[in-house]
């Protein structure tokens, strides 16, 4: 069970990594999806090894992968709309936000 | 109509009113309003004697409550009883025969219809304390008539004298009025009211105690010393004859003086229930009648003359009324007539009076020169003039049968059991008697002493006249009303008391006509036979006629011992107000000018401070805190995800989270200060497109 939650882990540490160094909108969500992968892993651990009677996790697991798709969508069509904005994804340049 | 004699006072006052709201630009029309006025006023005093007659002594009331209030109810209202329907008539008549003479006398002056609606102002004032039934309405009567003879002593205000007269005239009675309203208060406050016959009903029954009554009386009598120029403010009178001569008959001869005698015999009550007061009255009278009637002897202004023997005639009145106050006082049956005799010779003198002085009007109007020194042989020009004025001199003097004859005696009569007032009385008489025809000889007889004056004197006309002629006859048969024969004459219409009524008494007239005609004789011998020089025997009593001439030095007196140690406490008063009182406020301004600047600092640095203060404060924070807001979504993430494990490492070691909160913040400080020092690097604002 280790080796199963030290790759979630891993893998959840790489995403943050991920979403707080890459410049590319594009890679941000990528690494988003690697969060996402490593939380499903976990879930579907806790499941086999603590109550595998159930299918909680399982569905839970599922349910996950499908909001993260919906997810996508909505963030690719983000991208897509500051792309022709922008004429560039670099989110290092988006912040419209600032004081 | 004695329900309507309210009426009698408002018609002068409409007169008065509509003069000099509509009418002042048309002078004929003025006089004419004013006179109307004052006729139908005779005719309504006419029938309100008539009245008071049919009722037989019972007075008539009328009265409208004015302020209500606990302590004292205040009301407006008339009291008619005889003496006040004699006065009416006389203030009325005079009143009516002034205003016609003045149609000549005051003829051509720019400032003819003021002068009518001034003298319905005095009637309407005059009338209305006459007719008032409480001291509290006699007192704005009383005040109205003194602005009034302010106005007319001074209605030919260019000259400086006639305006200083006015003032004197003004402020010297002021001084009588003072103490008249003290009286009044005092009065409301022992008897609780004001009305004549409440209060004089409780004084008679003793409500009020014997010390405070005489102080009241004394008090009231301060009213009528100021209003009737006793002694000692008599000095105003002689300077009210600046005013123009038909005012001084009809205010400084015939009424408003007579007011202070009215005011005397009016609340004779207070007087019988002191007799300190009362010979109080008597002494005051009897001084001044004598001082005045010894001036007069001298003065060579054909109006002062007449002035200070009006002074004494009132002073005669004055010591009538106090006698019988006395009298009465010691000994309630007593028959003295001084009451009678005081408002008897108030009528009588009332027309002799105020005849003499349109004589004088009339002699000054031909003359242009008031002194008699610069007259003479006028009669021939004169006719009317010198014969009426002729019949007033013998009707003061006091020769039989002229109205002056019979009030004089009863004075004289009054007198009885007084020796030494009557010695005086006599002595009074027979000065009176020699000065009134030493101006009727100097004025009227012998040779002109100025041609020029002479030649251009001419009879007066007939507006003038024809008052004169009506005034002289009312000299002669005013008095007969009060002849001693007469078991229901003038002396059982004016009583007080129980009814009196005495016989004559012969010796007093004997008496009286001795001294009257020895008076005049003398005045004859001097001044027409001129037997005796009259300038010899001004050399005789030298320090005498200087005495005289100057008045006593009353002026002289007043003006060292009152006026002007008066001006220098004003002065020293105006100095400490101009340096102490003035200095204390301007340290209080300078003082709260200089507090002021003081919190203006405190304002300026403390308060300002700590609101500026505030806002810097918040301006430094926001400076610092503004780059937590920098808009990059990775900066947030980080924040979220570092607080997420700092959480995470407290709940496992709360001492690591310290290690670990304080290299978080050292990392941040760290890329801060970097930052800063590379402000825009990579960090170019790109404006978004539309």
């Amino acid at each position: 069970m280790l080796q199963y939650l030290a790759l979630a882990a891993i893998l959840f540490a790489i995403g943050i990594f991920g979403v707080l160094t890459r410049r590319n909108a594009i890679g941000i969500l990528m690494s988003l999806e690697l969060m996402f992968n490593a939380v499903n892993i976990n879930l579907v651990t806790f499941n086999k090894f603590i109550g595998p009677d159930n299918l909680v996790g399982q569905i839970f697991a599922i349910f996950v992968i499908v909001i993260a798709a919906a997810e996508a969508v909505v963030g690719l069509a983000i991208v897509l709309l500051l792309y022709r904005n922008w004429q560039g994804i670099d989110i290092g340049n988006i912040n419209i936000m600032k004081w | 109509m004695l329900e309507n004699a309210y009426l009698i006072p408002i018609y002068p006052l409409l007169a008065f009113v509509i003069i000099i709201f509509a009418t002042r630009w048309k002078e004929k029309l003025s006089s004419a309003i004013s006179i109307a006025a004052i006729l139908v006023a005779v005719i309504h005093s006419i029938f309100v004697m008539i009245a008071v007659i049919g009722r037989h002594g019972v007075p008539f009331e009328l009265s409208v409550p004015f302020i209500e209030h606990p302590l004292i109810s205040l009301e407006t209202g008339i009291f008619i009883d005889p003496l006040t329907a004699v006065m009416l008539l006389v203030v009325t008549i005079v009143s009516g025969c002034v205003q016609i003479y003045s149609l000549g006398y005051m003829h051509g002056d720019p400032r003819w219809s003021r002068y009518f609606s001034y003298l319905s102002l005095f009637t309407f004032s005059m009338l209305g304390l006459v007719v008032a039934n409480n001291f509290f309405m006699i007192f704005i009567f009383w005040e109205l008539v003194g602005l009034t003879s302010y106005l007319l002593i001074g209605f030919w205000f260019e000259k400086d004298s006639a305006s200083d007269a006015g003032k004197k005239a003004f402020i010297t009675t002021r001084i009588g009025d003072l103490g008249f309203i003290i009286g009044i208060l005092l009065l409301a406050t022992y008897a609780g009211t004001l009305n004549y016959q409440e209060v004089f009903t409780k004084v008679a029954d003793g409500a009020v105690p014997v010390g405070v009554l005489t102080m009241i009386g004394i008090f009231i009598f301060c009213g009528a010393v100021g209003k009737s120029a006793q002694f000692p403010l008599h000095v105003w009178l002689p300077d009210a004859m600046e005013g123009p001569t038909p005012v001084s008959a009809l205010i400084h001869a015939a009424t408003m003086v007579a007011a202070g005698v009215y005011l005397v015999a009016r609340s004779m009550t207070l007087f019988v229930g002191s007799a300190e007061a009362a010979m109080t009255v008597a002494v005051i009278g009897l001084i001044t009648s004598f001082m005045a009637a010894s001036i007069a002897l001298v003065q060579n202004d054909i109006k002062r003359v007449l002035a200070y023997s009006t002074v004494s005639q009132l002073g005669y009145m004055i010591m009538a009324l106090g006698l019988y106050g006395f009298d009465v006082a010691k000994d309630p049956h007593s028959h003295s007539v001084g009451y009678f005799a005081g408002t008897f010779h108030l009528m009588t003198h009332a027309f002799f009076k105020a005849l003499l002085f349109l004589g004088a009007g009339s002699v000054i109007h031909a003359v242009h020169t008031n002194d008699i020194q610069e007259m003479g042989g006028l009669s021939k020009k004169m006719k009317i003039t010198s014969l009426t004025f002729f019949i007033a001199s013998l009707s003061i003097a006091g020769i039989f049968p002229l109205s002056g004859f019979w009030s004089k005696d009863e004075i004289v009569a009054a007198t009885l059991g007084h020796p030494v007032f009557m010695f005086f009385t006599l002595l009074i008489a027979f000065i009176t008697a020699f000065y009134m025809f030493r101006l009727c000889f100097l004025t009227f007889t012998g040779k002109p002493r100025n041609q020029e004056r002479f030649d251009h004197a001419h009879e007066s006309p007939k507006t003038m006249t024809m008052p004169l002629m009506f005034l002289a006859f009312l000299s002669v048969f005013a008095g007969w009303v009060g002849m001693p024969w007469l078991s229901h004459g003038f002396s059982s219409f004016v009583y007080t008391g129980e009814l009196q009524h005495h016989g004559p008494n012969y010796i007093v007239m004997l008496v009286s006509t001795i001294v009257a005609v020895s008076g005049i004789g003398l005045a004859y011998t001097v001044y027409f036979k001129k037997k005796i020089s009259a300038d010899v025997l001004m050399e005789k009593f030298k320090p005498l006629y200087t005495l005289l001439l100057n008045k006593y030095y009353f002026d002289e007196i007043y003006d060292k011992v009152i006026i002007k140690p008066l001006l220098a406490f004003t002065r020293m008063m105006w100095w400490s107000d101009a340096n102490i009182i003035d200095g204390l406020v301007n340290f209080v301004g300078w003082f709260t000018i200089k507090w002021a600047d003081a919190k203006m600092l405190f304002d300026k640095y403390i308060i300002d401070g700590a609101v500026n203060g505030a806002g810097t404060v918040c301006m430094a924070a926001s400076w610092l805190f503004k780059y937590v807001q920098n808009g990059s979504v990775q900066f947030y993430t980080l924040v979220v995800i570092t607080s997420a494990v700092g959480v995470i490492i407290y709940k496992v070691t709360p001492e690591g989270f310290v290690y670990y909160f304080i290299g978080v913040v050292v990392v941040a400080l760290a890329r801060f200060l970097m930052k800063m020092n590379r402000p825009e690097e990579g960090n170019v604002e790109t404006e978004p497109e539309g």
